[in-house]
């Protein structure tokens, strides 16, 4: 039993994680029906940040808000300079634009930092909270982060005029720019927020899995299948695929098909959505009357 | 002088030439409607004010030239557009799609009075604001695309055909209050019909619109008036 909830506390945590690039994921697929490839490098380079931020004498949450806010940043620029361009091309070069952006931000990192695997610290006590025995602090503490930038986003988008904009900019851009919106801005900003949430992402996985160039390939692979779960174009939908698929790919591979065949996991529940319920748990059915 | 001027204005799909110069202007304040059949530039029209298509020509507006503008500037100088289509933000509720509508007001205060004034005029929208917007029905999306435009306390107000489709009791509904804004509030409003009969009641002048070119043009009496244009948009 103690196993049991062991392994469902360390799925719920690196759940959160998943839960946060899946975000980052929703949040570019709902403004442009991609599918952003790059995010999991996007989100390890900007992990990379932080760590010569904190070897540069940072103290570590000075180096996490600098780090959120630089990659808002070129979350922005990346978009402007690269999307912009292809903003009206066939969705394959899209995704090779994507793609392309994957292999020259992972080769980019190891050329500036080699390839050797790096400690990065975390901001949570290393002593259980409360003596427990289940779950780390640093694992409640990235749950309880996520948690929070979750809040953020949803007031964000709720109660903003400008996240109000968003939304409309990305369901129908024709009718935005009527009323006034700068439909490509939104975009941007769009790109700015989800390089941001991957930036935390990356920033809370790295005291787990090590820092190293490579460090976001399963993870992304896991948060498309969250993503999927969850509803592709639902926001809330990918949290909750992303808490799902943690807790399923930490008991399955504890106690059912073994470790090695953990990232199967996430392919399985990728295809077996896509055949079985395209839309996801949480995927919008349009309701329109004519 | 007039509030709008358009002079010799073009405008084009990829290759396919929809205006082959187009003349008109509205005097501020008044009510001018584009009449045509299906296909005949109407839409294309609208489009081309707002920035929505490639043109070539003059439009001034207010004294100054808006052609080559982008689609959100005109919307800045109080040119609010009532697209063909409706084009709601269905998955917005009522009430955030009106909101949207004065996305690029800063008078909060003023807003807030709006969507009263509005209510007012639409009181089902008011019952139904906290629904989501491609739940209403054909003539509520109709009142709430004005209203949106509404919104935005524009100077000139562009229609799209907004009887297509509809009941003619919510037709007359909705031309009644068009009436009402224009002199109420002197909004200026351009007006696409190919209902024509009831187009020609609202408006104090008209122009017809053949195959992209003005055909003719005059007071809302005249063209009623008019031999060819009664037999073929009047049907009498």
């Amino acid at each position: 039993m103690d196993a049991l909830l062991q392994q469902v506390f360390a799925g719920l945590a690196t759940g959160g994680i998943y839960a946060s690039v899946a975000l980052a994921l929703v949040m570019i697929y709902q403004a442009t029906h991609h599918l952003n490839f790059a995010q999991g490098e996007m989100a390890m380079f900007s992990t990379y940040l932080a760590w010569s931020m904190i070897n540069a004498g940072f103290g570590y949450w000075a180096a996490f808000f600098l780090t959120v806010s630089l990659s808002f940043v070129l979350g922005v620029v990346i978009e402007r300079v690269i999307i912009r361009p292809v903003e009206n091309a066939p969705v394959l070069s899209v995704v090779v634009v994507f793609i392309g952006l994957l292999v020259i931000l992972n080769s980019v990192t190891g050329w500036i930092y080699t390839y050797t695997i790096k400690t990065f610290p975390s901001p949570f006590p290393t002593a259980p909270l409360f003596g427990n025995k289940f779950v780390s602090s640093h694992q409640i503490g990235a749950i309880g982060i996520t948690l929070v930038v979750l809040l953020l986003l949803f007031s964000f988008f709720r109660f903003t005029p400008l996240g109000l904009a968003m939304r409309a900019a990305a369901q129908n851009p024709v009718s935005a720019k009527l009323v006034g919106i700068r439909v490509g801005w939104m975009l941007a900003l769009g790109w700015g927020l989800a390089a941001a949430i991957g930036s935390i992402a990356g920033m809370m996985v790295a005291p787990i899995v090590f820092l190293d160039p490579n460090m976001m390939g399963g993870i992304l692979l896991y948060a498309f299948a969250a993503a999927l779960v969850g509803g592709v174009d639902s926001p809330g939908g990918a949290v909750f695929g992303g808490f799902l698929v943690g807790v399923l790919e930490n008991v399955l591979g504890a106690f059912v098909i073994g470790n090695e065949l953990k990232l199967a996991v996430a392919l399985v529940l990728i295809i077996g959505v896509l055949v079985v319920k395209p839309s996801g748990f949480f995927g919008k059915v349009n309701v329109s009357r004519v | 002088m007039a509030l709008l001027d358009v002079k010799n204005l073009h405008a084009a799909y990829g290759t396919t030439r929809v205006l082959h110069g187009i003349d008109f202007s509205l005097e501020e304040g008044s009510i001018t409607a584009l009449l045509g059949a299906n296909g005949a530039g109407k839409t294309t029209t609208l489009r081309a004010l707002c920035g929505m298509v490639d043109t070539q020509g003059e439009v001034s507006f207010a004294g100054s030239r808006i052609d080559g503008k982008a689609t959100e500037d005109v919307v800045r100088l109080g040119i609010a557009h009532v697209p063909d289509g409706r084009g709601t933000f269905v998955n917005l509720s009522t009430e955030e799609n009106l909101r949207l509508g004065a996305y690029v007001r800063k008078d909060r205060k003023g807003v807030e009075e709006d969507f009263e004034r509005i209510y007012g005029y639409f009181p089902r929208l008011k019952e139904r604001r906290h629904q989501q917007a491609g739940t209403l029905s054909g003539g509520e999306q109709q009142m709430l695309a004005v209203s949106r435009a509404l919104m935005l306390r524009p100077r000139l107000l562009l229609l799209d055909e907004p009887s297509f489709g509809l009941a003619p009791l919510i037709v007359r509904e909705i031309f009644e209050i068009m009436r009402t804004i224009n002199r109420k509030e002197k909004t200026s409003i351009l007006l696409v019909e190919q209902n024509a009969a009831m187009a020609l009641d609202l408006a104090s002048r008209a122009y017809v619109v053949e195959t992209g070119r003005v055909v003719l043009s005059g007071s809302a009496e005249e063209i009623k008036q008019d031999e060819a244009v009664r037999r073929s948009y009047l049907g009498y």
